[in-house]
């Protein structure tokens, strides 16, 4: 359970190669607003899809719900308690694989069960997670041994064996060819049918954050702003050629990134 | 495959015996001063039977072994605090690098006065050849660890001891094996000049000693027992990284 508040959130740092620049004659601003006065609110369960263009700042504000990076100001809520640091029920899927290459699929499954006392229970944990993602068979396998959807399934078993509460995912999808792409989206949507856990997606694909999404954010150009909030009521499954609506928006969404869907 | 990788390297050896060969016949020089390929295999057969090349050998393995065990053990972890610990990289790191490029052998002087004649300055010297290579290659190794394997280890609630065995120190472990091949060259090439000067014993003593009786062919002999070890010493290193758990370092690159 885990209903999330993002409140007043500023995240500023400083531009050291701009310090450089500045010639000493005339002072410039060094100090680079990534995110400027974000306030959302998610609710418990939900799939949230956040768009916006490359550098805006999505990652980064990712990173500090995750508790990887300290806000300038403003806070972070999870459950009305701020977010003070990374923590095991608040699990941050990376975009690139986050999976430790010295271990096994089974050893990185096991990373987040690895207190648990009874072993025969942690055992059918492990297997239940890897199997759950179709991974079977590959428990023994090392991460370099694995394709790329692979590595994501393998992460994703990794995320959602600790049972958190949140999972934070940033472009889970990048690298990865059509079919594969399609294919994990598919099976994350289910996931979370299934598990309905708070879910948080960075991701570049309009069409992505409209399939999946319970709630679709659009940021801003740097410094990042909230340009469009919206609200999914739609039941699956979707498809955005057969609903006018979710077209609409569509069409919508990338005007305002400054791109034409039609050229 | 297999078949080439041996006949190709025996190929190579079998042209450098025959030129080798081909110079002591024309070359004019007298066999005391080079020494031919048959004479060299006749006098390291004696050496063998007497048991002199086994007992040299021995103790210059035995020397090499003890210095660089002790430079690894200690480098490693002295390495792993340089490369986790700002305020000490701060601290020694000036040092580390300000003794790095002594030669060695500059510290001959004093190892003999301190540690006197015998195993010890040699393996003191030994030591310090492979100390300082292996703190360096460490600390960078640990350095340039992705910050990705630390998140990961924060949102799993890692305590330190756990960065330190489960993240840093099989994330470090290909870089570490290289180094050890790198270093251990470092080390064989020390001990031979370690002990032309302070023991009576080992390859670089039966050199020394050969040299002053004259018998460039037990010089010679000296010389490749001292490739071949040096060979093998690497061969056992290139094992260590094969091990499986650390084949991420060679395929993910």
């Amino acid at each position: 359970m885990s209903a999330i508040k993002i409140k007043n959130l500023k995240k500023s740092y400083l531009d050291k190669r701009r310090i450089a620049r500045s010639n000493g004659s005339q002072p410039i601003n060094h100090v680079i607003d990534v995110l400027n006065d974000i306030n959302l609110e998610f609710e418990d369960g939900e799939m949230v899809c956040i768009l916006g263009p490359s550098g805006c700042g999505k990652s980064t504000l990712l990173r500090m719900i995750a508790g990887f990076e300290q806000a300038t100001s403003g806070e972070v809520l999870i459950n009305d308690a701020p977010i003070e640091g990374p923590r095991a029920d608040n699990i941050f899927v990376f975009q690139h694989s986050g999976l430790l290459p010295w271990m096994t699929v089974w050893e990185n499954v096991e990373l987040g069960l690895r207190h648990l006392e009874n072993l025969q229970k942690k055992d059918e944990t492990i297997q239940e997670y890897i199997s759950m993602v179709e991974l079977t068979g590959f428990e023994h396998h090392y991460p370099h041994q694995l394709s790329g959807g692979m590595l994501r399934r393998a992460e994703l078993a990794r995320a959602l064996a600790v049972n958190p509460e949140t999972l934070i995912m940033d472009e889970p999808f990048s690298g990865l060819d059509f079919l594969t792409h399609m294919k994990i989206r598919e099976e994350v949507v289910n996931m979370h049918e299934f598990m309905r856990k708070t879910t948080l997606v960075v991701t570049h694909d309009i069409d992505d954050a409209l399939i999946m999404g319970d709630r679709v954010i659009v940021m801003s150009e740097r410094p990042a702003t909230i340009k469009l909030e919206k609200k999914l009521n739609f039941g699956r499954p979707r498809d955005l050629g057969q609903n006018p609506e979710l077209k609409e928006l569509r069409d919508e969404i990338f005007f305002m990134l400054g791109v034409s869907y039609a050229i | 495959m297999f078949r080439r990788e041996i006949t190709f390297p025996l190929i190579t050896f079998l042209c450098i015996l025959l030129i080798w060969e081909l110079i002591t016949r024309f070359s004019g020089w007298s066999s005391q001063v080079f020494p031919s390929p048959l004479a060299v295999l006749t006098s390291m057969q004696e050496l063998i039977s007497s048991g002199a090349l086994l007992k040299h050998s021995v103790a210059s393995l035995f020397r090499v072994s003890i210095g660089f065990f002790l430079a690894v053990i200690l480098g490693i972890p002295i390495g792993i605090i340089l490369g986790r610990i700002k305020v000490a990289k701060l601290l020694f790191n000036p040092l580390v690098q300000f003794l790095r490029p002594i030669s060695p052998l500059a510290w001959i002087p004093l190892a003999m006065l301190w540690f006197g004649i015998g195993d010890l300055p040699a393996i003191f010297l030994i030591f310090l050849s492979s100390f300082f290579p292996m703190v360096v290659a460490t600390s960078v190794a640990v350095e340039s660890i992705k910050p990705t394997f630390f998140q990961v280890a924060a949102n799993f609630n890692f305590n330190r001891y756990e960065i330190i065995t489960k993240i840093v120190m099989p994330a470090i472990t290909p870089e570490v094996i290289t180094a050890l091949r790198l270093t251990i060259t470092i080390a064989w090439l020390v001990v031979v000049a370690a002990e032309m000067i302070a023991v009576q014993s080992g390859l670089g003593y039966m050199i020394l000693d050969s040299r002053n009786a004259l018998r460039m062919d037990y010089v010679m002999v000296g010389m490749i027992v001292i490739g071949i070890i040096g060979l093998l010493l690497d061969y056992i290193m290139r094992i260590l990284g094969n091990i499986e758990s650390t084949a991420w370092g060679r395929l993910s690159k």
